[in-house]
């Protein structure tokens, strides 16, 4: 019935009844939209072209079906569901046992925003699955500005003067983005007259191509771009943060499968994402920054998967988004439950949680066990694809970057993040579990982790492309529990002997110095020297001017020798003197 | 959980405070990489993405020891070079040693 109404409508048909409602009501509506919008798309649309139309001489598709989109579909629908189970509490006050105003800020949870909240996160979702849908740039512009905009203001919602910066930061960074995308919109346009959202050769495209794959790549966290994410998941509210790491991220991983599958500068700016964000988690004391920059390191994963871009490494992409969603949202929904409950979200501050939060602890442990690629858990069966498909490639290099990276996911995620939140020495807080609708939307996100894990069969069949791929073999169980069990040890010795850093109550200097420090100094410097320069003209100018006027005064002002009256008799003394000389000369 | 006797506070006592049972979990932890070697061995494994180094025995073994290790020896190093004080983006400077004292 619902087949060619564009899915996104529902959430923003949603997110206007979620304005209108209170209590009960509102919370029924918030399951129920993702709910009913997820059941429609399983059951109800089918691949293919639902909506069309011509506008001012372009085809506009607003909504368009195939396996990659639909498989994305589900995910927004699923994420959002999650998310809303996980923030069905927002206005109910402060949770029982939460000692988070020790620290002063009294409403961490947001519950003075929790319309604003809900409202943008359904705005927000339905942006995102908008995207997915879209099969034209145009369309697809409106979606990426949008989704900029409604995820905007979950950062917002922090009600701090930090997060109001970062909101603004993170607003520009993705406008920016937004612009680039219909710049390069217009290019294609006017070099190949269509403006499909499909795939796009870049030796062919010019620069069109470049710009749009820059545009995908700022929302993707490409490096240097990257920023953003690590900026603004750790100011979020609790529960903003799990919707922002949900969709934007992955909206751009989608858009780079669809257009830059085989793009070998993808594997290199990839493998980079893998490599160089995990030394800074290790370094790293916010725990929900920590994820931030492991979100970085898992979208390397997949952009190294498209730009190999065989079926196997691009399945192993989207598929490990699908993967990263749910076991990076479940690990950003247990640090949010710590930050609910203690008010804090830094190492050094955390610890010896486990005694008080044991369920939030064990529901992590399953999100950490997922990420860091146990067998048994989803993190193995998706990105063993992107490794094999590397390997089958003659990727060896990228190979082995991507292998010690693996290493490093284990070490920030699947041991640090745990481990000083809920272990290490005891921070000496006592609280309780957080509120019930937490832990039920983490228990899913722990039961999906282990599903996707156990029957990996089952869940490729929602993968794009055909393969042959079978993740349990003896071989691939065998070294994977070698390198985590290693690894484990690897760490074990460095606590021992004391080399691992510890946590510092500190910043680490990365890209956003760009922006944050370097671009307002140049801005002060050269706004300096301009305003030296401008001083210098103006009262050299008027140095000048003042002169002129001092001397014009002198000569012909008041009391000037030019301007002087003379008395009438000092007169008939000169006529009389000139007379006589004329007499003089003529006589 | 126990209660603590000097007030009503609970106080909860954790598997963590007890240092045999730390202990014992890491000796599981050396017992099953010691399985895990073996079990290469006996088991047998399949090099079927021929890299020159991963059918080296025990690569895998190696090369997650070592990346722990090359990961922290290097962040070192780059935290000495990068950090700052915590409000360094408000206006703040170089990262004073004290302020973890806290």
């Amino acid at each position: 019935m619902l087949s060619n109404l564009p899915p996104f409508v529902v959430f923003f048909v949603g997110a206007l009844l979620v304005a209108f409602t209170k209590g009960s009501v509102r919370k029924a509506l918030l399951l129920a939209i993702p709910l009913i919008g997820g059941l429609n798309l399983w059951f109800g649309v089918e691949p293919g072209v639902h909506l069309q139309f011509e506008l001012m001489g372009y085809t506009l598709t607003p909504f368009r079906a195939d396996k990659l989109s639909l498989l994305f579909g589900y995910l927004f629908h699923l994420a959002a569901f999650l998310g809303f189970i996980y923030a069905l509490h927002l206005g109910d006050g402060t949770p029982d046992g939460s000692v988070a105003d020790e620290v002063g800020e009294t409403d961490i949870v947001g519950n003075k925003s929790a319309g604003l909240q809900h409202v943008s996160a359904m705005l927000y979702a339905g942006s995102a699955i908008g995207a997915v849908f879209a099969g034209d740039l145009i369309t697809l512009f409106i979606f990426w500005e949008l989704l900029a905009i409604t995820s905007a203001f979950l950062i917002w919602a922090r009600d701090s003067d930090r997060s109001f910066a970062t909101g603004f930061r993170y607003l520009i960074i993705h406008v920016v983005s937004g612009v680039m995308l219909l710049s390069a919109a217009l290019m294609i346009a006017h070099s190949t007259g269509s403006i499909a959202f499909e795939h796009i050769d870049l030796e062919s495209a010019g620069a069109g191509g470049w710009v749009l794959l820059l545009a995908f790549g700022i929302k993707a966290g490409f490096p240097l771009a990257h920023n953003w994410i690590t900026e603004a998941y750790p100011e979020s509210t609790p529960t903003g943060t799990v919707f922002l790491s949900a969709f934007t991220t992955k909206v751009a991983v989608y858009a780079l499968a669809r257009s830059f599958a085989g793009a070998d500068v993808l594997v290199i700016v990839g493998t980079a994402m893998t490599f160089f964000p995990i030394f800074y988690a290790v370094l790293e004391n916010d725990l929900r920054r920590v994820l931030g920059y492991s979100m970085v390191n898992q979208i390397g994963f997949m952009i190294a998967g498209i730009g190999i871009g065989t079926a196997l490494a691009v399945n192993g992409a989207v598929a490990h988004a699908f993967a990263d969603v749910i076991f990076k949202g479940l690990l950003f929904m247990s640090m949010g439950a710590v930050l609910t409950m203690t008010g804090r979200s830094k190492g050094t501050d955390l610890g010896g949680l486990y005694k008080t939060m044991p369920i939030t602890a064990t529901l992590c442990i399953f999100g950490a066990a997922a990420i860091s690629a146990f067998p048994l858990f989803s993190g193995f069966v998706t990105k063993s694809m992107i490794m094999v498909a590397a390997i089958e490639e003659h990727h060896y290099i990228v190979w082995l970057f991507m292998l010690f990276a693996s290493a490093g996911v284990l070490e920030h995620a699947g041991i640090k993040i745990p481990y000083f939140a809920f272990f290490a020495h005891d921070s000496g807080i006592r609280t309780k579990e957080p509120p019930k609708n937490m832990l039920i939307a983490m228990s899913i996100g722990a039961v999906l982790c282990v599903l996707i894990g156990m029957f990996p069969m089952q869940f490729y069949t929602l993968l794009p492309y055909e393969m042959d791929y079978h993740p349990y073999d003896t071989t691939h169980v065998l070294v994977q529990l070698q390198l985590l069990c290693f690894g484990a040890i690897g760490f074990v010795t460095l606590m021992r002997t004391g080399i691992y850093p510890d946590e510092k109550r500190a910043v680490h200097i990365d890209g956003e110095v760009l922006y944050r420090k370097l671009g307002p100094w140049l801005v002060r410097s050269i706004g300096g020297a301009v305003a030296r320069v401008d001083m210098y003209v103006r009262s050299s100018v008027m140095e000048f001017v003042g002169s002129v006027l001092r001397s014009a005064n002198r000569w012909h002002g008041s009391e000037g020798p030019l301007a002087r009256s003379w008395p009438t008799g000092s007169m008939v003394l000169w006529v009389a003197i000139l007379l006589a000389a004329y007499l003089v000369f003529y006589l | 959980m126990s209660h603590d006797d000097h007030g009503s506070l609970k106080e909860p006592i954790g598997w963590m405070d007890k240092p045999d049972l730390v202990k014992r979990l890491f000796t599981v932890l050396y017992v099953l990489a010691g399985i895990l070697l073996v079990a290469e061995f006996v088991l047998g494994r399949e090099n079927a993405h021929p890299h020159p180094w991963e059918g080296m025995p025990l690569f895998y073994a190696v090369y997650g020891f070592a990346s722990f290790w090359f990961l922290v020896l290097l962040a070192r190093p780059m935290r000495k070079l990068l950090i700052r004080s915590e409000d360094y983006y408000e206006g703040g400077g170089r990262y004073e040693e004290d302020s973890d004292a806290e």
